[in-house]
């Protein structure tokens, strides 16, 4: 028998006391705390986990990394974090078998056909890679794409981005956890958040299962459960928890070296790097925490699915699960602070957010480290439900991610 | 799929209706931009029993409300 190999971070007790405690050990809390560290020399922070370490969506996304947004705010951020991604194995010292395969997203429509047009020259504009692919250059990138005229969901184009691609989400989340915790961060797992103090409206700890922590500063990184803590500080957020079901089929020989999305019949595919079909459906419409769905909405993604790709007939799926995901109204993050001072969230990424992990990170390491947003967060703050200058992303820039 | 019964129709199939969010959510035509806001955008989200509405599209097109367990799925008429 061979020794245990070493672990990759430590399993400290928590302290009585941190500089910054982030709710959350998911990929944004872990990329937060990376860059608190990094960036701004701040070490003595704690991440608390209710469960283990990226068990959440970060072990359920289907692991899509794209910048191609449509609005300004939107692009700015998504291609930063693009751009981090693009470093991020060496800086990270770990393989995150980052790869950037192309990402094509399907027009079914004329409609389709002007908005992803429309998408490309925005895209460009911002700096952000695009191409429009007609229906040929379509077939030539994918050849198991069904574009023959007589398809149920007609291929009229598509938008390509060829920086976009894929990564292994548990190695992303490893090799983050591996340099905060060398950093000095202590990642705490089964602890859960069960309240907050608050004196004066200044957020000073959190009540924990493990006991009282004491914190200058509480950033918020729970994904779907945010509005769950957030009423424990007494906050209203614009969120809704929806199911996100995906699912994997059995492993096959290399048959799809891109990444497909077609967001008028909600499909997302890919093929990881051991073979699998990984899948995503549309969220579920009723509100849950349940971590599972309804079966009719993967049976519609699948009739939808083998409408474009008539080669996957006989493909056996293996399994399929749910992550809760936090919507926000206008489907963009929302980072910032609160009215609480002292608490920042950082949410709403609902459908999307692995693909900004590092710029999420990035923005809200920032954020917290300087006690106002971060240029790239700035324009993601609460208070755009009030102005209304919403970042509506919702049919731009895809739904489906 | 959830199995949701309908006040006129009875135990029908998810597929049948439309999800309509949170029930008893007023309208306040002279809210301030903060109410306002509020309003349109924010709604309860509890891990528990929620108060929530359904309509009944591919049926007798009804509008109805229940209390569902958000984790469970359960539905009652009360919670």
């Amino acid at each position: 028998m061979s020794p245990h190999p070493d672990f990759l971070w430590r399993d400290p007790e928590p302290r009585r006391s941190y500089e910054v405690v982030i709710v959350g050990g998911g990929g944004h809390g872990l990329a937060t705390a990376y860059y608190l560290a990094r960036n701004h020399g701040v070490r003595d922070v704690a991440v608390l986990e209710k469960g283990w370490l990226a068990g959440g969506n970060m072990a359920r996304n289907t692991t899509i990394i794209r910048s191609n947004y449509l609005w300004d705010e939107s692009a700015a951020i998504y291609e930063h974090s693009l751009k981090l991604w693009e470093g991020l194995s060496e800086e990270l010292d770990y393989d995150l078998q980052f790869s950037q395969r192309g990402v094509l997203n399907l027009a079914h429509s004329l409609s389709d056909v002007r908005e992803g047009r429309r998408r490309v020259n925005a895209n460009l504009l911002n700096g952000v890679d695009a191409e429009w692919l007609d229906p040929a250059e379509v077939a030539a990138f994918c050849p198991i794409l069904n574009v023959s005229g007589s398809a149920r969901y007609p291929v009229l184009g598509a938008t390509l981005q060829r920086r976009a691609g894929i990564a292994k989400h548990d190695h992303v989340a490893w090799a983050l956890a591996r340099k905060a915790d060398a950093y000095g961060v202590d990642l705490i797992q089964n602890t859960e958040v069960t309240g907050f103090q608050i004196t004066k409206n200044r957020v000073t700890g959190v009540e924990t299962t493990r006991g009282t922590i004491a914190a200058g500063t509480v950033a918020l990184a729970a994904a779907g459960h945010t509005s769950v803590l957030a009423a424990k500080a007494g906050l209203r957020l614009p969120l809704r928890s929806h199911p996100l079901q995906a699912m994997v089929s059995e492993l096959l020989e290399p048959v799809l070296d891109c990444v497909v999305m077609s967001n008028a019949v909600h499909v997302y595919v890919s093929q990881a790097h051991k073979g699998e079909l990984v899948m995503g459906a549309g969220i579920d419409a009723y509100t849950s925490y349940g971590r599972r769905g309804s079966f009719h909405v993967i049976e519609a993604q699948m009739a939808a699915a083998l409408e474009l790709f008539p080669i996957f007939s006989r493909v056996r799926l293996l399994r399929t699960w749910a992550g809760i995901v936090d919507v926000s109204p206008d489907a963009s993050p929302i980072i910032g602070p609160t009215s609480v001072e002292g608490l920042y969230v950082n949410a709403g990424w609902g459908t999307g957010g692995f693909k900004a992990t590092t710029g999420s990170g990035w923005a809200y390491a920032d954020t917290i480290a300087n006690g106002r947003p971060h240029a790239l967060a700035a324009p993601f703050g609460l208070e755009r439900f009030t102005t209304g200058a919403l970042i509506d992303e919702h049919g731009a820039a895809a739904v489906a991610h | 799929m959830l199995l949701i019964t309908c006040p006129h129709c009875g135990p029908r199939d998810e597929t049948e209706f439309r999800y309509g969010d949170q029930a008893g959510v007023a309208y306040t035509p002279d809210a301030d931009d903060a109410a306002w806001a509020a309003y349109l955008f924010v709604r309860d989200n509890p891990k528990g029993w929620f108060h929530e509405r359904w309509f009944h599209a591919h049926g007798c097109r009804t509008w109805f409300s229940v209390h569902r367990h958000t984790v469970t799925h359960e539905m009652r008429q009360q919670p």
